[in-house]
């Protein structure tokens, strides 16, 4: 049951992004251009989503669990750190250069264009250095 | 200046759909709707811990497909040809949103609507260098 909702999130998901627009890479290169030709597109995408979710979330708190699992698996970082800055630093200058974030690269997979693959191999093989990285890094942030 | 592009119908509505399946993955699996951080631990999954994954990643790319191929695409699509631009974004995005732990879903939708303190750096962040690099390719080094 759990893996049919992740499916049906993931397909809602996908077709939120299409709907909104943001798998157009040039649109969301256009609400990024602020002194240009500004396309405030994105703003509302992110708007309907999080309103939406903050009431999910408000629901969480007088919840003790999910209901297809023992427990919620939320984030446990709260502070702000080097890493958090840097690491959104450097993916805020690729989604400038291309205009994709993982979701809509990811929903623009069957589109057969291979500017697509082009960009989601070396994504998934800079997810997988990372990782590798942080194994050989002394310090411990997991 | 407002773009001619600009869509505000559409995107309310497309965006709260993605607000509804976050809001679902969360109260019926309890997990997070970050793409990104999703993608990046099957890398190296737990054990019971792929499953899930994989569906959600699949979903993605079927439920675009049928609303591209439903409404005909009327947003469009275009993206940039050159491919060391294409690989450099690639691997700075993949390499970005794992170390600074989310992407655009996963601080900014996720993390905005748990009022995250970490997330609102984060989002605050790459919008900024997003825009800063937007200025500079189109309006200083004149590309596209």
């Amino acid at each position: 049951m759990p893996v049919l909702v992740s499916l049906l999130c993931g397909l809602l998901f996908g077709a939120g992004l299409a709907v909104g627009g943001m798998t157009n890479p040039a649109k969301v290169i256009g609400f990024l251009d602020v002194t240009g030709a500004w396309d405030p597109s994105l703003a509302f995408v992110m708007g309907g989503a999080l309103s939406v979710n903050a009431a999910a979330y408000a629901l969480t708190r007088r919840r003790s669990a999910p209901l297809f699992a023992e427990r919620f698996t939320l984030p446990t970082l709260l502070d702000v750190d080097r890493e958090l800055v840097t690491g959104a630093a450097l993916f805020g200058v690729g989604w400038g250069l291309v205009g994709l974030c993982p979701g809509p690269a990811l929903a623009s997979l069957l589109r057969g264009e291979l500017p697509v693959y082009a960009f989601v191999l070396p994504m998934t093989a800079g997810m997988w250095l990372e990782r590798r990285r942080r194994l050989y890094s002394a310090g411990g942030h997991r | 200046m407002i773009a001619a592009s600009f869509t505000p119908a559409s995107s309310l509505l497309g965006g709260a759909m993605i607000g509804l399946a976050a809001a679902l993955l969360l109260l019926a699996n309890g997990k997070v709707a970050g793409v990104s951080g999703i993608l990046a631990r099957c890398l190296a999954p737990e054990r019971g811990d792929l499953a899930w994954r994989i569906a959600f990643l699949c979903g993605l790319p079927l439920g675009a497909t049928f609303v591209i191929w439903l409404t005909g695409d009327p947003h469009g699509f275009s993206i940039s040809d050159r491919f060391p631009v294409l690989v450099a974004g690639g691997l700075l995005v993949g390499f970005g949103t794992s170390l600074g732990g989310g992407c655009t879903s996963g601080h900014g939708v996720c993390g905005l609507a748990r009022g995250s303190k970490r997330s609102l750096l984060a989002t605050l962040t790459f919008m900024a260098t997003g825009a800063l690099t937007v200025f500079v390719a189109r309006h200083v080094l004149g590309a596209g």
